[in-house]
């Protein structure tokens, strides 16, 4: 072979190489164009998970003492508002519930139960407080209507990218979700803020346990510019269960 | 210089050309679906895990019975013995502590290819080096350190890292021991300017269940130093060759103060797995009292 053939070959070799770089980094592990979110899901969320409460104890396992927000960086607004908390009035008002908004509901000790609820709608209901979160992948975001408590989640899975000319990716990824649209509430149940105007956003993640059961992390981080001085950031964790068998609703309560 | 001069020199390197290519296709192949860790990390201290403000607060941990012994004949004034001050804490500390990461990788010149990720060190804490080049962890009766011996893998986006050999130590500053084999499984996952680490401790000495942590931090521009200042020990007060500040597990006087004050069950505040779980809250509320407002220690002054 001549020495320009060779080199032909090496330029074609190299340029094929390059085009099929091209055409994965393209894919980078995203599933089939017309996959909905339920069937191109990285990780699989669904099932019952339970809370493992080994932090914030003292701040979620009972109510702690009033005017306690330590670790939380409100603002004198806020400060108010942690002095007047009454529970009491807040049960005869009917905002039992504010201590489990889409801001605090992750941290209330309990459990979840994730499902699909379409092809295009995770549901997370929670036993405790007896709460529903539906995080939705359509890439319109809902009508926002009047504030509630679960407000408006939008939702996207993270995948990692896929290796150049390598087989597609395993399935390892995350959730985001992104949550407004909030009636105020409270971080904490001994009445700690956080306003309508609060945005809150969660990372999914899953892990093995060492004795073969799974974990469920969730990072929650809150800005609130009326009542937070910085956001408010907190990791929990949950263990996967086989099935319902402990699931036990439990209406919201402000004095517990 | 004619072309076919151009040509054949073009030719002739090409086994060089063809060794770059497929160096480069190697070296990318492990950089994709990987993460940037590196960087400085800064803790925001908005979840309180360390929760060593009081001698006996084991609130939170799945302790066995011999950890709770262990932990109730402790007595911090052991740290004023001078062969005590610089013993520092074990890897795990790296998650509950208050300080913040900075993290950075040590790459094969050649491919690029991290060889190793290390999180560098506090004061009290050793630095932790994370092995990525597949080399074995040690034999179960090689010396064991305090930052201990870990290994990393990728698996996606999440790095996970496996600790062995650490000294005996300490789960908490307030004396909930940990022994010499204790492992930790940490787990890296970055979601863009944060980092959340969940980190498993097994101990088959002082846990009932393995202990799981979760730390989140974020990405800062101002550096986090690598290294602590030097730990220098002191005279304090007990001269060496005195005895271990200690306390007779039965009679730790500090032992209902978290009770006192916060009114939590005994039994919870000695920790154990039953108390991490929802029905416990449930156990208790019938009979839990709300401790009087907050007078003191309640949080940070607002800012604004």
């Amino acid at each position: 072979m001549s020495a320009g053939r060779q080199l032909i070959v090496v330029l074609v070799a190299v340029a094929s190489l390059g085009a099929s770089v091209y055409v994965k980094a393209q894919n980078r592990g995203a599933p089939p164009p017309t996959a909905t979110p339920k069937a191109s899901a990285p990780i699989d969320l669904t099932g019952y998970w339970v809370a493992f409460v080994t932090e914030d104890w003292r701040y979620r396992m009972v109510t702690p003492p009033k005017g306690d927000y330590r670790g939380v960086p409100i603002t004198k607004e806020a400060l108010q508002i942690v002095n007047a908390w009454d529970p009491k009035a807040d049960e005869a008002a009917g905002n039992q519930c504010k201590s489990y908004g889409a801001a605090a509901i992750m941290r209330v000790p309990g459990r979840i139960h994730v499902t699909w609820q379409d092809d295009d709608t995770l549901r997370l209901d929670t036993d405790a407080g007896m709460q529903t979160r539906l995080l939705r992948f359509a890439s319109s975001p809902a009508t926002e209507g009047k504030p509630t408590w679960q407000g408006d989640s939008a939702a996207r899975w993270e995948r990692p990218a896929a290796g150049r000319g390598s087989a597609p990716p395993p399935r390892f990824g995350s959730l985001t979700v992104v949550t407004t649209n909030l009636r105020a509430g409270y971080l904490r149940k001994n009445g700690v803020p956080y306003s309508e105007n609060a945005r809150v956003t969660e990372y999914f993640d899953v892990a093995p346990q060492p004795n073969g059961g799974q974990l469920l992390v969730v990072t929650t981080v809150v800005d609130d510019p009326r009542y937070l001085t910085q956001s408010f950031i907190v990791s929990s964790h949950f263990k996967k269960e086989a099935d319902g068998s402990k699931w036990d609703p439990t209406p919201c309560s402000a004095t517990w | 210089m004619g072309s076919d001069t151009v040509l054949r020199n073009m030719v002739t390197i090409r086994p060089s050309l063809a060794l770059l290519v497929l160096l480069w296709a190697s070296a990318d192949r492990h950089v994709f679906a990987q993460a940037e860790l590196a960087g400085s990390w800064a803790a925001r201290n908005t979840e309180d895990i360390s929760r060593d403000s009081y001698p006996v607060d084991y609130v939170g941990l799945p302790l066995n019975d011999e950890g709770r012994t262990r932990a109730l004949s402790y007595n911090e004034s052991q740290l004023a013995m001078i062969e005590r001050q610089c013993e520092g804490w074990p890897a795990f500390y790296f998650v509950q502590g208050p300080f913040g990461l900075k993290i950075w990788n040590d790459t094969d010149p050649i491919t690029g290819t991290p060889i190793s990720w290390t999180i560098g060190a506090w004061e009290d804490r050793a630095p932790m080096v994370i092995w990525m080049d597949g080399r074995p962890h040690p034999s179960r009766y090689a010396e064991h350190t305090r930052g201990g011996f870990t290994t990393g893998r990728w698996e996606g986006t999440t790095l996970v890292a496996y600790t062995t050999h650490m000294k005996a130590g300490f789960l908490r500053k307030n004396g909930p021991p940990s022994s010499d084999q204790a492992a930790l499984t940490s787990r890296f996952f970055r979601h863009g300017d944060m980092l959340t680490v969940l980190a498993v401790i097994e101990d088959p000495i002082y846990l009932a269940e393995p202990e799981i942590v979760t730390k989140s931090f974020q990405l800062s521009a101002a550096p986090i130093s690598p290294i602590g200042p030097p730990c220098v020990s002191a005279f304090e007060g007990r001269r060496p060759g005195e005895s271990v500040p200690h306390y007779a597990p039965e009679n730790n006087p500090f032992v209902d103060e978290l009770t006192k004050i916060f009114h939590i069950p005994r039994e919870a505040v000695l920790g154990g797995a039953e108390t991490l779980y929802p029905e416990y809250r449930k156990k208790i509320k019938d009979t839990y009292v709300r401790p009087e407002p907050c007078k003191r220690d309640c949080g940070a002054p607002p800012l604004r």
